[in-house]
């Protein structure tokens, strides 16, 4: 079971508290992570990432046991602890805007 | 009693006013999907409790809401705006090939008899439609591909498709304005456009006179007379009444003829509406006097309309999709501010008064008459 925090308006729009659980069967990539994340709430799809591209939007940044994750590739293996459900991945918005 | 619903799209969020017939006493409820832009919020003319909602994020990108109880409950459908087939280039702001790259839905088009059918207008210009209610989306790319598009260049705002007019006696043709583009109609339900910019002049471009490059902010129709169109250009006021084939200026008396948006009386379609603004570099009324203006003569000859707004200190603009009208017998016109006020003249204009004073910037604003 994958920990997954969500920003407040992406809480809002799936309609769950700060973080979700997600299984992600296999490796557990950024990649993997989003599609089952995406999987259990189709709402989220195209809010984190392009529909087209899948890349990720660019005031968005991806975090994880205190490290930068955001250029890594998606199919970049997560950290342990994370896969383990330890840590959370985190999805974060930039610190931007009025 | 009739009863009015004034939707209105701000920069954190929509709000819905209501009010009965008499429209002295106003509701506020929102904001919905507080936080967000809200681009547009419009509900469908065969069935007015089917609302549309145009939600979008820099950070979470775009968003279709979806309401079937007239906005008290709201739920999204589906956000998937993708080009078809090869993209190609249209012109940046300096006049390099930029790839079109979908941005957001600017303006949401209900079909006039069928509330499934709708259709938006996006920035990088595109025509979407969808026949199930938001459920999905497809381009009707005849319109980004039509020849002249590796010309088109943004506005300030973005190359954003921002007006979408159905004829009510043909469904079939449709009229649609493009920032920085122009005006440009379909006769086959939008597969294939014609531009219409013949009679407009632009001094600010290359050949102020050519085919496509206009900056059109808004132009509005009254469905008795479906070939009459009125367009705020971004400077000048225009009308045509051959369907777009031509078009004269009508800008007449006005102090100033930049603005944004116009529209038409709900019964006299040769009685229009403007807001003028100071100039394309300082978009606020001039000498901080906020004036509505008529013609009862489709153009040419203005009068102000002053009585209940602000008429000193207001540097407030009014945008381009943020003006409408309703249809009780004395026709109702209804404009938002960027400075958060919504007003109302529920005696064609004659007066006014602030029906919302607060809100966020003012995105857009429609209203429904309802039964």
């Amino acid at each position: 079971m994958i920990r997954v925090e969500l920003p407040p308006h992406l809480q809002t729009l799936a309609r769950v508290g700060p973080e979700v659980r997600v299984d992600v069967a296999g490796d557990v990539t950024i990649g993997a992570v989003l599609d089952a994340l995406e999987a259990a709430y189709p709402v989220l799809r195209g809010t984190i990432r392009d529909h087209g591209t899948l890349k990720r939007r660019p005031f968005l940044r991806f975090f994880a046991c205190a490290e930068d994750l955001s250029h890594d590739p998606p199919n970049v293996h997560l950290p342990a602890a994370v896969a383990r459900g330890d840590e959370p991945f985190m999805v974060i918005g930039a610190l931007a805007g009025g | 009693m009739s009863g009015i619903r004034v939707l209105v799209g701000t920069r954190k969020g929509a709000f819905v006013l209501t009010s009965d017939g008499k429209r002295d006493r106003w509701e506020v409820a929102g904001p919905h999907f507080g936080g967000w832009e809200l681009y547009h919020v419009k509900g469908s003319p065969a069935d007015p409790d089917r609302l549309y909602a145009s939600q979008v994020s820099g950070w979470f990108g775009q968003l279709i809401q979806r309401s079937d109880d007239g906005g008290k409950t709201w739920e999204p459908v589906d956000n998937k705006f993708a080009y078809e087939g090869q993209t190609g280039t249209h012109q940046w702001y300096d006049g390099t090939p930029h790839p079109w790259e979908f941005k957001r839905v600017w303006h949401l088009e209900p079909s006039l008899t069928d509330p499934d059918t709708v259709f938006a207008g996006a920035e990088d210009a595109a025509m979407f439609k969808s026949v199930d209610g938001g459920r999905s989306w497809h381009e009707l790319p005849g319109l980004r591909n039509h020849e002249t598009g590796p010309q088109w260049q943004p506005g300030a705002g973005g190359l954003c498709l921002h007006t979408i007019l159905i004829d009510p006696s043909n469904h079939a043709r449709m009229f649609i304005a493009i920032s920085a583009a122009g005006a440009f109609r379909t006769d086959d339900g939008g597969a294939s456009w014609t531009p219409i910019n013949q009679g407009l002049r632009s001094k600010h471009i290359p050949d102020p006179t050519a085919p496509v490059g206009h900056c059109v902010h808004r132009i509005a129709m009254h469905r008795s007379r479906p070939k009459t169109l009125f367009m705020q250009k971004h400077w000048d006021v225009m009308r045509t009444d051959d369907g777009g084939d031509s078009w004269t200026k009508v800008s007449g008396n006005l102090p100033t003829d930049f603005g944004f948006p116009i529209d038409v009386h709900a019964y006299e379609p040769e009685t229009i509406y403007v807001v003028p603004i100071k100039s394309d570099s300082e978009h606020y009324p001039l000498d901080g006097k906020l004036r509505v203006y008529r013609s009862r003569s489709g153009g040419n000859e203005w009068e102000p309309l002053t009585k209940g707004l602000p008429q000193r200190d207001c540097y407030v603009n009014v945008l381009r999709d943020a003006m409408a009208v309703d249809a009780l017998d004395a026709c109702g016109i209804y404009f938002g501010t960027t400075g958060g006020q919504v007003y109302a003249s529920a005696d064609a204009g004659d007066s006014w008064k602030a029906i919302a004073e607060h809100l966020p910037a003012v995105l857009s604003v429609e209203v429904q008459t309802l039964p």
